[in-house]
């Protein structure tokens, strides 16, 4: 369509694009730049560079969020979600597009209904029963809230990559022998490895950046991710914002490295109808 | 069908039950420690009685329509001039989709300190050209509208992506065609692009609508519902309710109403897909 727009049109897109581009971005360099500059400096003019790139705001940052600590937490959450999703995910996937038992349908649209509920609708007697049973501030319990919430989105995006797979193949592995569970998992579960990694980032991203779950459920000082860490950081010195940026900065980068690497999974996956956080 | 077994089971345990005894818990009086008993239709009176439940979902309606027209509009403007530049269309849906991988917890800081903050922010900066603004989170008329433009920020170039993939769909000799008619932007939006992406911008809509009642984090992270509950939501009056008022009761009546509203519009988004589904 290049072909038939003249210079005029061309010359307005670009000055909108690039004003959307300064939207997106300005927030984010005033993170960058404030994470470097004194308190004095951010209040002189929040737009204006560091006059010396204040490294210390990173250490102080660290230590009053308690980074080792809470980034290790964040972490454990993050990976245990994970390879709880992947496995439980891609299991009921397959089940979902191979193994059509009757109800299958209507187990989907139940997965499909959760996913908009709010969580306000389980989360008070949640809280209660892990109270109950010891649960919170366990990093396990609360993977597994996060499983239940991240699954069905998993489920529906493994379900695409399941349906490109020829069914042949893993009829041709039956008929010489082989058992259901390890046609699953040499035949069928590699073919489907990108989707599983596409799920893998989103359901990673969602996790390291989700605060009202983490909040509730890990309250302790020893068991709070980085985010509610970070949370907390704001509320206690409010005032020292050259801090809170460093602080802000440490959580962040870790998601943009991998954004950046992985923009298409990540655009891929969130456009699958993951969760808006 | 064991297969389904494990991600079934999480699911109905962290989510099915504890859903259904929201339900029970709506019905009954309960203050976390002694034992419940029954009181009807007692805590939707009482949440119907509070002024406060009424100013959230005013906020919540206020939330949708914003959500429904101004991220929405955005995303298809940005969209269809990616749709007409050829350099640089990976460099900008990039740096459009950054803000929707950032934790909501540090997008609202951000938005606090460096541009909202008096002192510290850019709303202060405009001082030296003689705007003496206040924190727009600080007062009542304008708290819900800065708490939204936060996720406005968060949220429209994650539609503009999504709805540029759509476009790029659309047949090329079909938009070829228009443009050779002398078709211009906005008549190339009416009758060939908006048309052909409309399953698209309409599951958007309907998304819209159900994740407007569910918005929770930036509203609790930057207000906490306040001033004077100027910016309270559904969600965040239910939270407080359980856990600053340890009123569960209430709690779960305000979460069964924020339910009823996402229902009608879960019975939609479930009739599209299946439809998309078996298209």
């Amino acid at each position: 369509m290049n072909r038939t727009v003249d210079r005029g049109t061309l010359t307005i897109a670009y000055v909108v694009l690039g004003l959307g581009a300064l939207v997106a971005l300005l927030p984010l360099a005033l993170m960058l730049v404030s994470a470097l500059k004194t308190s004095a400096e951010i209040v002189a003019n929040p737009l204006a560079l560091p006059q010396i790139p204040q490294w210390q705001n990173f250490l102080r940052a660290w230590k009053d969020a308690e980074l080792g600590t809470s980034l290790l937490n964040s972490v454990k959450v993050t990976g245990l979600t994970v390879v709880l999703i992947c496995v439980t995910g891609s299991m009921a996937a397959h089940a979902l597009t191979r193994q059509r038992a009757r109800g299958s349908r209507w187990i989907s649209v139940y997965f499909l209904a959760t996913t908009t509920l709010p969580i306000q609708l389980y989360l008070f007697p949640l809280y209660f029963g892990f109270a109950k049973l010891n649960l919170v501030d366990s990093v396990v319990a609360t993977s597994l809230i996060y499983t239940a919430i991240y699954s069905p989105f998993s489920i529906f995006l493994l379900r695409t990559y399941f349906l490109a797979i020829p069914v042949e193949v893993e009829e041709a592995a039956l008929m010489d022998g082989a058992k259901p569970w390890q046609v699953f998992s040499f035949i069928t579960l590699p073919l489907v490895s990108p989707g599983v990694l596409t799920v893998a980032v989103i359901a990673g991203l969602n996790t390291w950046n989700e605060f009202l779950i983490s909040t509730t459920f890990l309250q302790a000082r020893t068991a709070q991710t980085a985010v509610v860490r970070f949370y907390m950081l704001g509320g206690q010195y409010s005032s020292d914002w050259g801090e809170i940026m460093a602080a802000a900065l440490i959580i962040v980068a870790p998601m943009v490295v991998f954004f950046l690497l992985m923009q298409r999974r990540f655009i891929e996956g969130m456009a699958s109808g993951s969760v808006k956080g | 069908m064991w297969f389904l077994f494990p991600a079934l089971l999480i699911n109905v345990l962290i989510i099915l039950i504890p859903a259904l005894l929201t339900v029970a818990m709506a019905f009954v009086t309960w203050d976390g420690v002694s034992d419940p008993t029954f009181a009807g239709l007692d805590n939707f009176r009482a949440i119907f009685a509070d002024q406060v439940f009424f100013s959230a979902l005013l906020n919540n309606l206020k939330w949708t329509a914003i959500f429904l027209t101004i991220p929405i509009i955005m995303g298809l403007v940005a969209a269809s001039l990616l749709l007409i530049v050829r350099r640089g269309r990976t460099f900008f849906q990039i740096v459009y989709f950054l803000p929707a991988i950032i934790a909501t917890v540090v997008t609202a800081r951000v938005w606090q300190g460096m541009i909202y903050n008096p002192d510290t922010g850019l709303v202060g900066w405009l001082r030296i050209f003689g705007l003496h603004l206040d924190d727009p989170l600080a007062h009542p008329s304008t708290a819900l509208f800065a708490v939204a433009s936060v996720d406005l920020w968060h949220w429209w170039g994650f539609l503009t992506v999504i709805f540029f993939a759509a476009l790029r769909q659309v047949d090329v000799s079909q938009i070829e065609a228009a443009r050779l008619d002398g078709a211009r932007y906005f008549q190339l939006m009416h009758y060939i692009l908006l048309p052909a992406i409309r399953p698209t911008i309409g599951l958007m809509m309907i998304m819209t609508v159900i994740w407007s009642f569910l918005a929770f984090d930036f509203v609790y992270i930057l207000t906490q519902g306040g001033p004077a509950f100027s910016s309270e939501v559904l969600s965040t009056l239910s939270y407080r309710y359980a856990f600053y008022n340890f009123t569960v009761g209430p709690a779960a009546a305000v979460a069964l109403v924020i339910s009823l509203f996402g229902l009608v519009a879960t019975v939609f988004y479930i009739r599209v897909q299946q439809r998309e589904v078996q298209s």
